[in-house]
């Protein structure tokens, strides 16, 4: 504990200097903010914008499955969609290809180990990056505790089991809504090395490619996750975990 | 008097934060301390849940215990205030940290509870009490989960000249029978526990909708004259109880609505809530924490298997 608050010092000194020298001042005031620039935006332009949203409970019920969901409203040209979580040990959850047919909105479930911001940046044509984010308190835990699968001898027997549903919504939008089985193992758990879904791609009938998802083990053991596809008709499932096992479904309406 | 309680307070070692507890009178010899209708936060102490006491020809029966040793001890002070009569027995209505943290002050007296609640406190007692700790802060120093030790004989029965029964239900605190419920027939006094609350919104961690409605159409037919809630002001009809379920039948409709439509649960969180229970304490928060306990598994029906393996 005491190595944690002297880390965090550490790190609000650091911020605190650095912020003297840095453009971009960060709206949610947090100790990870400097950490979370350095490693995904360097060098990039940075805008906060209250157009993008991530709506997340303020304290988690559960640390190991926290809802939350990105909203960007009247954002014209955006191609990725980032999500982030400054102070967990991992700290990107999502991160994913946005375009004609895929609109920047995505549901999905992490894990948290303490108070932190969450945070969803979309990046348009033109390089910049829009931020948004929401802080969620937590007692911790999220991150560094066996998943229920490790626990459960079954679980092998499940994984990879995909279940999905299709929604018409307004102006021709397809709410798809996903479930596959995997215990998205962090790796910081003695003797449990890291497990997790490692990409998703979301195929339209043909097989073109709609969206790459790319995912880390921040997100919650047996992720579900929600998008907004510009599309009508079946899609394609395809996953890949970081042990190499391939998932795959076909949704229809 | 005032000055009597704080000369004992001083002489108990351990005690770090009094609370005020001021005992109100329902019913002759029946009494129940009135939490707020709040979340836990330092400043009220987590003094959010309704506890109570009976008094007998054989001692008092007290009813919950609060959510720390310092409110138990508060408590044993207040009814001390009352009556010189020992204390008899303590029954805990359920698992959940406000109701049962108070029992170090009681060790020396039975605790009576369900086996559900029992095994549940010796199995998550430790966790709950340290997110007390966490939520409510220094008020909370020394205290320690402690499960009761007797399992309580349910029905009705003669303590102390007073004609009291013990009703198991469920739904709540969780499956079967999971809440327990005092009814003091002598006085017409119903101690419901979380099964009913009243202006403050219901929690969920542990609910079963069904079988928590069904136990409210239970205690609709029983034979009360005043009515004391888990959380919120006690009442003299049946007002509470119409409370809960309206508010309960709203949810799981509401819920399974949103499902219908595929909408994700941090959605669901941020959904405008009907008018008719804004008056509720807390809630905005009880709701969200309502979605993260109940619509993974609503959600979860609408989805089919799609696998090809």
């Amino acid at each position: 504990m005491r190595v944690l608050i002297i880390g965090l010092v550490g790190l609000a000194l650091l911020a605190t200097g650095m912020a003297q020298a840095a453009a971009v001042e960060d709206p949610m005031r947090s100790p990870g903010w400097r950490i979370i620039e350095q490693r995904f935006f360097k060098d990039q332009t940075v805008v906060f914008d209250e157009r993008v949203r991530v709506l997340a409970p303020a304290s988690a019920e559960d640390t190991f499955a926290v809802p939350g969901f990105v909203q960007v409203d009247g954002i014209e040209d955006i191609e990725r969609l980032l999500v982030v979580i400054d102070l967990n040990p991992i700290q990107k959850v999502l991160e994913m290809d946005i375009n004609e047919a895929v609109q920047p909105s995505v549901g999905f479930r992490f894990k948290v180990q303490q108070r932190t911001p969450v945070r969803a940046a979309v990046q348009t044509a033109d390089g910049t990056w829009y931020l948004g984010g929401v802080w969620v308190d937590a007692a911790g835990g999220g991150c560094t505790a066996p998943s229920t699968a490790s626990a459960n001898p079954d679980w092998a027997e499940r994984m990879g089991e995909i279940e999905a549903a299709l929604w018409q919504r307004d102006n021709g939008v397809q709410r798809l809504k996903t479930r596959l089985m995997h215990p998205m193992d962090t790796g910081l758990v003695d003797n449990i090395p890291a497990f997790y879904l490692e990409t998703l791609e979301l195929q339209n009938e043909k097989g073109d490619v709609l969206s790459t998802v790319s995912i880390e083990s921040a997100m919650s053991e047996n992720p579900v996750l929600s998008f907004d596809l510009a599309t009508d008709g079946p899609v394609l499932l395809r996953g890949r975990d970081n042990q190499g096992n391939r998932f795959r479904a076909t949704v229809t309406p | 008097m005032i000055r009597l309680a704080g000369l004992l307070f001083a002489l108990i070692p351990g005690v770090v934060a009094a609370y005020s507890l001021t005992p109100q009178q329902i019913a002759p010899g029946v009494y129940m301390f009135e939490g707020k209708t709040e979340h836990f936060t330092r400043a009220n102490k987590g003094d959010i849940a309704n506890t109570g006491f009976l008094v007998t020809d054989d001692g008092v029966l007290v009813f919950d215990t609060g959510p720390s040793r310092s409110y138990g001890q508060s408590m044993r002070l207040a009814i001390g205030l009352v009556t010189d009569k020992p204390i008899h027995s303590v029954y805990i209505s359920h698992h959940h940290p406000d109701h049962f943290l108070g029992n170090q002050a009681f060790e020396d007296v039975p605790i009576y509870a369900l086996e559900h609640t029992i095994e549940t406190i010796k199995r998550d007692g430790d966790a709950v009490t340290d997110s007390l700790y966490r939520l409510v802060g220094t008020p909370m120093a020394g205290t320690e989960p402690v499960a009761p030790g007797e399992v309580v004989s349910l029905g009705r029965q003669q303590v102390g000249g007073r004609d009291i029964e013990l009703i198991a239900a469920g739904g709540h605190g969780g499956h079967g029978a999971a809440d327990l419920m005092l009814l003091d027939h002598t006085s017409g006094v119903l101690f419901a526990g979380d099964l009913v609350f009243h202006q403050r919104a219901p929690t969920t961690p542990n609910a079963d909708l069904d079988e928590w409605l069904q136990a409210l159409e239970a205690i609709e037919a029983l034979d009360f004259r005043v009515l004391v809630p888990g959380h919120g002001p006690s009442s003299r009809g049946p007002e509470p109880i119409k409370q809960t379920r309206d508010y309960l039948q709203w949810l799981e409709e509401h819920l399974r609505q949103a499902a219908a439509e595929g909408l994700d649960a941090a959605e669901v969180m941020y959904l405008d809530l009907p008018e008719r229970f804004r008056g509720m304490g807390v809630l905005e928060a009880e709701y969200r924490r309502s979605v993260a306990h109940l619509y993974p598994e609503m959600e979860r029906e609408t989805l089919k298997a799609v696998g090809e393996r």
